[in-house]
């Protein structure tokens, strides 16, 4: 890398990893000579400018690789991760939990229990990927197998994906300029993604937005069903965590669909009937530890669909009500 | 006794993360807080039981105010018999780095500064070890990961770690890091990983008047792109 870095024309190089151009803005070499090899190039510039930034023109070449090295291995697509195991610890009383669950890509599972009851901290001992050091004293296993150290220190914060209620966007962009941008991020994404992403959205979504709407314009529901779609296309954690999606402007079913059907391992955190039956299990906490695990029955899935009959029942007046018609019985 | 240096722009959330730190080291940590004109944070830090000393630079360079205290601060930490010193100080101009080479240095920028703030924020962030990253928990999935790859772009060594500074959701690999430093016997002869911001001009010593006139020692202009 270093090698082809010091004898290729700057331009050729940029050509070839147009990521140069970000690297070389963030020491404001923009203007650097294109035709001539990188290390000529900097030699041709004011010794003052690079100093600047604490380094001389012979140090570029290693960061400008290591830059890249990095961006691919970033960029890279992530180790799919085909299940997760809990290996039981302790809960906050000191009882073992006596439990193992693994969870499998596709599969859909809720997490119940009172506030405060845990599940936070059953989330946390999945994020860091924990090997019994944390207070639970948990196990998590990817793939039936540990994680190395090396390994929880590159996956932490990228293993789980998370959407909630509390989130927003923030950025001032187009849909459009957003799905670039994370797009942008992501150097494996397929062609026609950034599409794929916005169609799906807006089926979620109660009422349509387009690719040119402001992401700060977006209602609650339609940011939700955004970063839902974002989350089944876009995003490399293997693992999505919904925590507590309220029922609004985005169907929330369609949505926990879709991310399974993306072979996501879904978690729900939710204290929502429709959501913790619609799921393949449920893990029950309770002072700090696992509980229960309970695989839904077929008794709690003929109940799920009468909930969903009142669901639906709920969603019609509701659109009656805003559009301004009058509601003369609770039976359509 | 261990030291790390944990830097951010103000208000990023330095001193949650260095409470989510105290409270999951289980070790005797101590702090000295660098400010400018005022701090907030001694009550803070003086809640959760942990020793703390405030320095405020006051009309000095608040980059050269930190390295001329930080071997006293050191020595403070030792005659305290701390396990841990942590120095914060807020990266006041954007330049400001008080990481020193071989002391395990913490950069702490939020999600909600904007999505080009890793690539503004400069050596701060740029030579850190660790960088955290706070607020994620109220921006969407993809922006924490677009901020983390911009966050990459500038340092592509760093550990990152996305810290919930109210929760302390995501500390737990943070406070492994910490754990892990080396210890620091003595900071005499060790080097700063940057240098400080030169000046030494006639407004260094007190001078308020605008015009090239009163204008002495190290200046710089600004290059006008019509030049």
């Amino acid at each position: 890398m270093e090698l082809e870095i010091e004898n290729k024309p700057l331009a050729a190089l940029i050509d070839e990893y147009p990521a140069i151009v970000d690297f070389l803005q963030n020491l404001n070499l923009s203007s650097l000579n294109r035709a001539d090899t990188l290390l000529n190039a900097l030699y041709a510039l004011d010794p003052a400018l690079l100093d600047e930034f604490g380094i001389t023109p012979s140090d570029v070449p290693s960061q400008l690789a290591d830059f890249l090295e990095t961006r691919a291995r970033e960029a890279g697509a992530f180790r799919a991760v085909r299940s997760v195991t809990i290996l039981g610890g302790r809960d906050k009383s000191g009882a073992a939990e006596n439990v193992t669950v693994e969870i499998h890509a596709g599969e859909v599972v809720s997490i119940v229990g009172p506030t405060g009851s845990g599940k936070s901290r059953l989330l946390a001992d999945i994020e860091c990927l924990a090997q019994a050091d944390t207070p639970t004293g948990r196990r998590i296993l990817l793939d039936g197998r540990e994680v190395t150290w090396e390994e929880r220190f590159e996956l932490e914060g990228r293993i789980v994906a998370q959407l909630s209620q509390n989130m927003n966007f923030v950025m001032d962009l187009t849909v459009r300029e957003f799905l670039e941008m994370h797009a942008g991020s992501r150097q494996t994404l397929r062609e026609g993604v950034i599409e794929r992403v916005f169609e799906k959205a807006n089926d979620l979504a109660g009422e349509k937005f387009t690719l040119a709407t402001r992401l700060t314009e977006l209602s609650g529901g339609q940011s939700r069903a955004l970063m839902i779609a974002d989350a089944a296309y876009m995003s490399a954690s293997p693992i999505v965590l919904i925590d507590e999606i309220e029922n609004a402007g985005v169907d929330r079913r369609e949505a926990i669909a879709l991310l399974a059907a993306r072979e996501k391992i879904v978690l729900v955190s939710t204290h929502d009937p429709l959501l913790a039956l619609g799921a393949d299990s449920r893990i029950v906490i309770k002072n700090g530890g696992i509980f229960k695990v309970i695989a839904t029955t077929e008794t709690e899935k003929r109940s799920l669909a009468e909930l969903e009959k009142i669901d639906r029942l709920l969603y019609n007046m509701r659109g009656k009500l805003r559009a301004g018609e009058m509601i003369t019985a609770v039976d359509e | 006794m261990k030291m790390i240096t944990v830097a951010g722009p103000p208000s990023s959330g330095k001193t949650s993360v260095i409470l989510r730190i105290a409270e999951g080291l289980g070790l005797r940590v101590g702090v000295v807080k660098f400010d400018c004109l005022t701090s907030f944070d001694k009550a803070r830090y003086e809640d959760a039981g942990i020793p703390v000393e405030v320095g405020l630079s006051g009309k000095f360079c608040p980059d050269h105010f930190f390295v001329n205290n930080v071997e006293e601060c050191h020595r403070w930490g030792l005659r305290n018999e701390l396990d841990v010193l942590i120095t914060e100080s807020a990266g006041l101009c954007n330049r400001c780095s008080p990481h020193i080479t071989g002391v395990p240095g913490v950069c702490v920028v939020d999600c909600l500064s904007g999505v080009h703030t890793p690539r503004k924020i400069g050596p701060m962030l740029k030579l850190a070890d660790v960088v955290v990253v706070t607020k994620g928990d109220i921006v969407s999935q993809a922006e924490r990961e677009v901020f983390g790859w911009s966050v990459r772009q500038v340092n592509s060594k760093a550990r990152i770690f996305f810290i919930n500074g109210i929760t302390g959701q995501g500390a737990f690999m943070l406070t492994k890091t910490v754990a892990d430093a080396p210890d620091i016997d003595a900071l005499t002869d060790r080097r700063l990983r940057f240098t400080t911001p030169a000046a030494a001009c006639s407004y260094c010593t007190g001078e308020t008047r605008i015009g090239e006139y009163y204008q002495m020692g190290m200046m710089r202009k600004l290059q006008f792109s019509e030049e």
